[in-house]
C-alpha cells in the first residue's frame, strides 16, 4: 500500500508543493490528500488586486480542479483541519473527516494581523487577503467616498491601490512607523515615494497612531493619539501578518514566541513527521512573507520525502521589486548597510520622483545592495551583481546612472551573466536553462517559455530579464529580431519610408514591386498609403492608389455602422459663420442625416449613402467648405478657446492662432491620427495638455507641449519649449511632426513613440531644439513642400468624374441605394439600425 | 434610364429558372471591367442578392464572394482591402478588420465564419458570375 502524504492548507505554497511532489514522481509512492480551508483551489494571491481590475478568477487560479484530479491528488475544500493526533498519526477536519498520514505537510500561510484597536469589528473594516476580502470590499466601496488603509508596508500601499481602484478617489494611507515601506526602504526613499504617491491623490500619514474606530454598527472615523480625527467610509487594515500556527499549537508542535511553526534547515518541525512551509514556518528567527523562498521550501521538501534530497534550507534572499500604484520599488542585497561598514552612493532626483542608493564593500569591488524608488529598471542587473558577486564598474555610479541612449546595457548585462545566475527566483530557473530551452528547443518567446520551463510565472519580476534574455540569445545566433511591417515587407516603417524616397516610388503597387513580395495585405496597405501621402501629398484616389486605401480613407468619409459614412467639413479652430452654419443644416435635412457636435469642436453629419457623398461634397464645397479628414490617419481639429477676442482672462489671440495652425497642418497624413488645441491663457479650457501638440498662451508668447492623448490611455503632453513666438512655436511644430512622421512605427501615436524613444523627451529636445541631428531645416523645408501642395480631397474627388464614380454601392446599378441599410428614430432624429439586432 | 446590365440580367432570369437542376452553373453578366477597381472589389446587385467582385490584378486573377460580412452582418466586404496571407487571396472586412479567403471563403482570422464564393469568367470588357 502507498504511504500517505497529506497537505494541509491549499494556498500558493501548498499548491507548489503537491506541483512539485508530483513533478518528481511522487504520485508513485504517495496518496496525495490536500485540505483547504478556503472554498476554492490555490489562487494566485500575489497578483490578487488583478481581481479589481484586468483578471478573472479563473486567470488567477494556479491549476484547475482537473489538474488534481488528473494527477490523482484528493482534494477537499471548505475543510479545514481541526486537530493532529500525533501519536496515532491521525488529523481530523471540520467535516468530520478523519485520515491517518505518514507524512504531514503543514502550509496554513497566515492572516493578517489586526491590531487591538477599539473598534475594529465595526462594519466597514476590512482585511486584505482573499477573495472573500476583496468581494466584500467591493460591495461597501460601492457606497463609499473616503477611505483608509492603517498600515503603510508592501500590503498596505497594496490595498491603498485598491481602493482606488475601486473608485474611491478620496484615499489615506495612516503609517505608525516615520516612513512608508520600513522594512525595505530607507527614510529619503520613503520621503521619494511619499510624494510620488500624493501626487496620485493617496494622502500620506505617518508617525500615526490609530486609537480608536468610532461609530455606530458602522464605523465614521478615526481618532488618532494626537488628537486628531478623520472621517472615513470604509478602512483596511493591513499591520502586518500572523503565522496561523493554531493548528500546530493544538498539536504541541514548537511555535515561536511571536507566532510561526519552528522548523530546521529540512523545514522539519519538533515533529520529524510533521513539516511546515510558507508563511507558517518560522526558520531560524524569520518568517517569509513571499512567494519565492516559499516555493523554495516546498522544492526541498518534495525532495526529501521522495527520498531524494539534494538541499537544505539556508535562509533566502529577500530582494524585492514591486510596482506600487504605478511608482516602481525595490530593494535588494543588503539595502540597509551603512557607512562604515560600506561606501553608499546616493542619487536623488525630486522633480522626477527617483532615489538610488547603492551600497558598495570597502575595497571599491562588490555591490552589496541597494534601494530603488521611482526608476527600478536596473533592479535585475543589480540584484544580478550581488548574487553572482560580479565586478562592478570603475566609477560605482555608473551602476545607478548608467548611460541613457547608446548601447543598451540591459540587454548585453544579461548575456554577460553566468550559466548559474538565478534568473526566475520564484521557480529557481537558470539562465543556463533558458539558454537551453531556446537554443535546444526553440521557445523564443515568454509565453512558450512559461509554459516549458514555469519561468515568469510566480512573482512575475523577473519577465523583463527573460525578455532581453530571448532577445540577446537569438541576436547571438545571428536571428535578427526587428517589428518588420508585415509579412509582405522586410522592413520597419522607418525604413520603408527612406527607402520610398530615396527610389522615388509613388504608388503602391510600384512600392510593392520594388520593395516588397507577395500581394499585400490589410496591415502594409494602409501604412505604405501613409507614407505615400505624408512624403509626395499627392491625391489618394488616383493612380491606383485608391484600393490600397483603408476603407475609409477609399471613401474619404468614416464608415458607421449599417454601412453608412459620416461627413464632417473642416471648421478650423472651431469657428464658423452662420451663414456655413445654415448650410450644414440644408445639406443634413436634404439628406436626413443625424448631426452631432464632435469633440474637436466641429460637426459631424452621420446616416450618408456611399452614392450621396459627392453631391453632399459639391453643396458644401460650393459655400466654402473642406474637407475635415475625419477619416484619415492625419491632422483633426484644432481646438480653441476664444482667448483675447472675448475671454476676460485671455492673453493671446488663441481662435487666430488655432486657424492658423490648423489651416497649415490640414490634410497632412502621419503614422495615426493628430489632434492639437490652442487655450488663451492658463486656465486651459480648450485642453492642450491632452493632445498630440498643444499650444496654452502665456504673457510673452504661447507655450509648447507635445506628445499627449485623450483615448483610452490618457497621456498629460509634456513641455517642449516656454514663451516662444507664433513663428518660432510654427517651427518647432513643423520639426517635430516631421521628426514623427519620419520614425514612427504605422499606428504609433505620439505619445507611445515618444515612450519608446531612447533618451525620452530629452532627446526629442535636443533633435527638435538644438538640432543635434541637423536635419531641422529638412524638417521644414518638407512641411513647406506638404503645405504647399495641400489640396482638398473632395473638391478633387468630386470634379474628376474618373473618381466620383466610384461612389456607388452596386456598379451595375448605380441609381440604387444598399437596401439593407436601415436606420430606427432617435429623438427627432435618426440611428443605425441595432447590429446584434439584424439578421440579414 | 433603365442600365445596360439591369436589362440583360433581367433576360438571364428566366434562362436560370430554367435550368434550375443543381449541376448547372449559368453565368450571368455582372458588370465591365473598369467597374470593378484594379485590386479591390465593388459590389453587384444580381438576382437581388449583393455580390462583391474582385479584381485581383497583381495575381492576374478575379474572384467573388457574397458581400455581407458574416461578423457583425454588414453589406461591407466589397470595400475591404484585398491581399495575400501565404499564397492565399484574401479580403479584409473594413469594419473589423477580419479576414476571409477569396479561394475558399474560409475566415483566416481565426473565427468560425465562411463566406460563399462564386466562380468569375472575363470575357473581353464583361464579367460574368457562376450563380
Ligand atoms: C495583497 C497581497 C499582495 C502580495 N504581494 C506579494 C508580492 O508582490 N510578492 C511576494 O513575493 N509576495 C506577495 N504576497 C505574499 C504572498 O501572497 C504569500 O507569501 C504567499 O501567498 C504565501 O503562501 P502560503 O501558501 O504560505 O500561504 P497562503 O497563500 O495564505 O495559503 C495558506 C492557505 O491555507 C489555508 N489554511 C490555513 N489553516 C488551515 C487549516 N487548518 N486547514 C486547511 N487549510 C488551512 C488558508 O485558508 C490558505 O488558503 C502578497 C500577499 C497579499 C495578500
Ligand atoms: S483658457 Fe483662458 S483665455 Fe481661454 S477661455 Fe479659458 S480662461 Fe479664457
Ligand atoms: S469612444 Fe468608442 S464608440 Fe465612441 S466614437 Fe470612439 S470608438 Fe466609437
Ligand atoms: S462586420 Fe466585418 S469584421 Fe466586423
Amino acid at each position: 500500500m502507498k504511504k500517505k502524504v497529506v497537505v494541509v492548507g491549499n494556498g500558493m505554497v501548498g499548491y507548489k508543493f503537491c506541483e512539485k511532489l508530483i513533478a518528481k514522481g511522487g504520485s508513485e509512492q504517495f496518496d496525495i490528500i490536500v485540505f483547504g480551508e478556503e472554498p476554492r483551489p490555490a489562487y494566485d494571491r500575489v497578483h490578487l488586486s488583478a481581481y479589481f481590475g484586468e483578471k478573472t478568477i479563473e486567470e488567477l487560479t494556479m491549476a484547475p480542479l482537473e489538474w488534481y484530479s488528473e494527477n490523482q491528488i484528493q482534494l477537499h475544500l471548505s475543510d479545514p483541519v481541526t486537530n493532529i493526533d500525533r501519536e496515532k498519526k491521525i488529523i481530523n477536519t471540520h467535516q468530520g473527516i478523519s485520515l491517518n498520514y505518514d507524512y504531514l505537510i503543514l502550509a496554513t500561510g497566515s492572516a493578517p494581523f489586526v491590531p487591538p484597536i477599539p473598534g475594529v469589528e465595526k462594519d466597514g473594516v476590512f482585511v486584505y487577503r482573499t477573495i472573500e476580502d476583496l468581494d466584500m470590499m467591493k460591495s461597501h466601496a460601492a457606497k463609499s467616498k473616503i477611505g483608509a488603509v492603517i498600515g503603510g508596508g508592501l500590503l498596505g500601499l497594496e490595498a491603498a491601490k485598491a481602493l482606488l481602484d475601486l473608485g474611491i478617489t478620496d484615499t489615506h494611507v495612516i503609517e505608525f512607523a516615520p516612513r512608508l515601506m520600513p522594512r525595505q526602504i530607507d527614510q529619503a526613499g520613503s520621503d521619494i515615494l511619499k510624494s510620488k504617491l500624493s501626487t496620485l491623490g493617496i494622502k500620506i500619514h505617518c508617525n500615526k497612531n490609530t486609537q480608536e474606530i468610532a461609530g455606530g454598527d458602522t464605523l465614521e472615523k478615526m481618532v488618532f493619539a494626537d488628537g486628531e480625527i478623520l472621517k472615513v467610509d470604509m478602512l483596511v487594515i493591513s499591520a502586518g501578518i500572523k503565522p496561523r500556527d493554531e493548528l500546530a499549537k493544538i498539536a504541541g508542535l514548537e511555535v515561536g514566541s511571536r507566532g510561526g511553526i519552528l522548523v530546521n534547515n529540512k523545514l522539519q518541525t519538533s515533529d520529524e513527521s510533521i513539516f511546515a512551509i510558507g508563511e507558517c514556518a518560522l526558520h531560524e528567527h524569520m518568517i517569509y512573507g513571499l512567494v519565492a523562498p516559499g516555493y523554495e521550501m516546498a522544492d526541498i521538501v518534495a525532495s526529501e520525502i521522495v527520498g531524494n534530497a539534494t538541499k537544505e534550507f539556508t535562509g533566502f534572499d529577500m530582494s524585492t521589486k514591486l510596482k506600487l500604484i504605478g511608482v516602481d520599488v525595490a530593494s535588494f542585497g543588503n539595502a540597509f548597510a551603512e557607512e562604515p561598514d560600506c561606501q553608499t552612493i546616493i542619487y536623488e532626483n525630486k522633480t522626477k520622483g527617483v532615489y538610488k542608493r547603492v551600497n558598495i564593500s570597502n575595497d571599491n569591488k562588490y555591490l552589496l545592495g541597494g534601494i530603488l524608488v521611482g526608476d527600478a529598471e536596473q533592479y535585475n542587473m543589480l540584484l544580478q551583481t550581488v548574487n553572482n558577486k560580479l565586478p562592478i564598474p570603475a566609477d560605482p555610479e555608473d551602476l545607478i546612472l548608467g548611460s541613457r541612449g547608446g548601447e543598451s546595457g540591459g540587454e548585453s548585462g544579461v548575456m554577460s551573466l553566468p550559466d548559474e545566475a538565478l534568473i526566475c527566483s520564484c521557480e529557481a530557473i537558470t539562465k543556463g536553462q533558458i539558454c537551453h530551452e531556446v537554443i535546444e528547443n526553440g521557445n523564443d518567446t515568454v509565453d512558450t517559455l512559461k509554459k516549458s520551463t514555469k519561468a515568469c510565472t510566480g512573482c512575475g519580476g523577473c519577465t523583463p530579464m527573460v525578455k532581453d534574455l530571448i532577445q540577446g540569445i537569438l541576436k547571438s545566433q545571428g536571428k535578427v529580431v526587428r517589428n518588420v511591417l508585415c509579412e509582405h515587407f522586410e522592413y520597419t516603417r522607418q525604413e520603408l519610408l527612406s527607402l520610398v524616397k530615396i527610389k522615388a516610388l509613388k504608388t503602391y503597387d510600384d512600392v510593392l514591386e520594388d520593395l516588397g513580395h507577395g500581394d499585400g495585405c490589410e496591415t502594409c496597405k494602409p501604412a505604405v498609403a501613409s507614407i505615400l501621402a505624408s512624403l509626395w501629398n499627392e491625391n489618394v484616389l488616383e493612380k491606383g492608389r485608391l484600393t490600397a486605401q483603408d476603407s475609409n480613407d477609399r471613401f474619404l468619409a468614416n464608415i458607421q455602422r449599417g454601412g453608412t459614412y459620416s461627413v464632417v467639413p473642416r471648421i478650423p479652430g472651431g469657428e464658423i459663420t452662420p451663414e456655413k452654419l445654415i448650410v450644414i443644416g440644408e445639406v443634413a435635412q436634404k439628406y436626413g442625416l443625424y448631426t452631432k457636435i464632435t469633440g474637436g469642436q466641429r460637426i459631424d453629419m452621420f446616416g450618408a449613402h456611399v452614392g450621396d457623398l459627392p453631391a453632399i461634397w459639391e453643396q458644401l464645397i460650393e459655400a466654402g467648405f473642406e474637407s475635415g479628414q475625419a477619416y484619415g490617419k492625419s491632422l483633426r481639429t484644432v481646438k480653441s478657446c476664444v482667448g483675447t477676442t472675448w475671454c476676460r482672462f485671455g492673453v493671446q489671440d488663441a481662435v487666430s492662432f488655432a486657424i492658423e495652425v490648423e489651416n497649415r497642418y490640414k490634410g497632412l497624413r502621419s503614422p495615426h491620427k493628430l489632434k492639437s488645441a490652442v487655450s488663451g491663457c492658463i486656465r486651459e479650457c480648450a485642453e492642450a495638455q491632452s493632445k498630440d501638440f498643444g499650444i496654452i498662451a502665456t504673457e510673452k508668447g504661447w507655450n509648447l507641449y507635445v506628445c499627449g492623448n485623450g483615448g483610452s490611455k490618457p497621456r498629460h503632453a509634456e513641455l517642449l519649449a516656454t514663451d516662444v513666438s507664433s513663428e518660432m512655436c510654427l517651427k518647432l511644430i513643423d520639426r517635430f511632426l516631421m521628426f514623427y512622421i519620419k520614425t514612427a512605427e504605422p499606428l504609433q501615436r505620439t505619445a507611445p513613440w515618444l515612450d519608446k524613444m531612447e533618451g525620452g523627451l530629452a532627446y526629442l529636445k535636443s533633435v527638435v531644439i538644438d538640432d543635434v541631428l541637423g536635419l531641422n531645416a529638412q524638417f521644414e523645408a518638407d512641411m513647406d513642400a506638404l503645405v504647399d501642395t495641400y489640396k482638398c480631397e473632395w473638391k478633387e474627388a468630386v470634379e474628376t468624374p474618373e473618381i466620383r464614380k466610384r461612389f456607388v454601392h452596386f456598379v451595375n446599378a448605380p441609381e440604387e441605394k444598399d437596401p439593407t441599410v436601415k436606420f430606427e428614430p432617435l429623438r427627432e432624429q435618426i440611428k443605425a439600425e441595432d447590429w446584434n439586432a439584424v439578421v440579414k | 434610364m433603365i442600365h445596360l446590365y439591369e436589362l440583360f440580367h433581367a433576360m438571364m432570369k428566366p434562362m436560370k429558372n430554367m435550368n434550375n437542376t443543381e449541376t448547372m452553373t449559368s453565368w450571368i453578366l455582372a458588370c465591365r471591367v473598369e467597374d470593378i477597381p484594379e485590386n479591390g472589389g465593388a459590389c453587384v446587385l444580381l438576382d437581388g442578392e449583393q455580390i462583391a467582385i474582385y479584381n485581383f490584378k497583381k495575381r492576374g486573377e478575379w474572384y467573388a464572394t457574397q458581400n455581407l460580412c458574416p461578423h457583425k452582418q454588414q453589406m461591407a466586404l466589397s470595400r475591404g482591402m484585398i491581399g495575400s496571407m501565404g499564397e492565399d487571396p484574401k479580403v479584409a472586412c473594413p469594419f473589423h478588420k477580419k479576414t476571409f479567403s477569396l479561394k475558399s471563403g474560409a475566415c483566416l482570422s481565426g473565427d468560425d465564419y465562411e463566406i460563399k464564393t462564386y466562380q468569375v469568367k472575363v470575357e473581353g470588357n464583361e464579367v460574368f458570375v457562376a450563380f
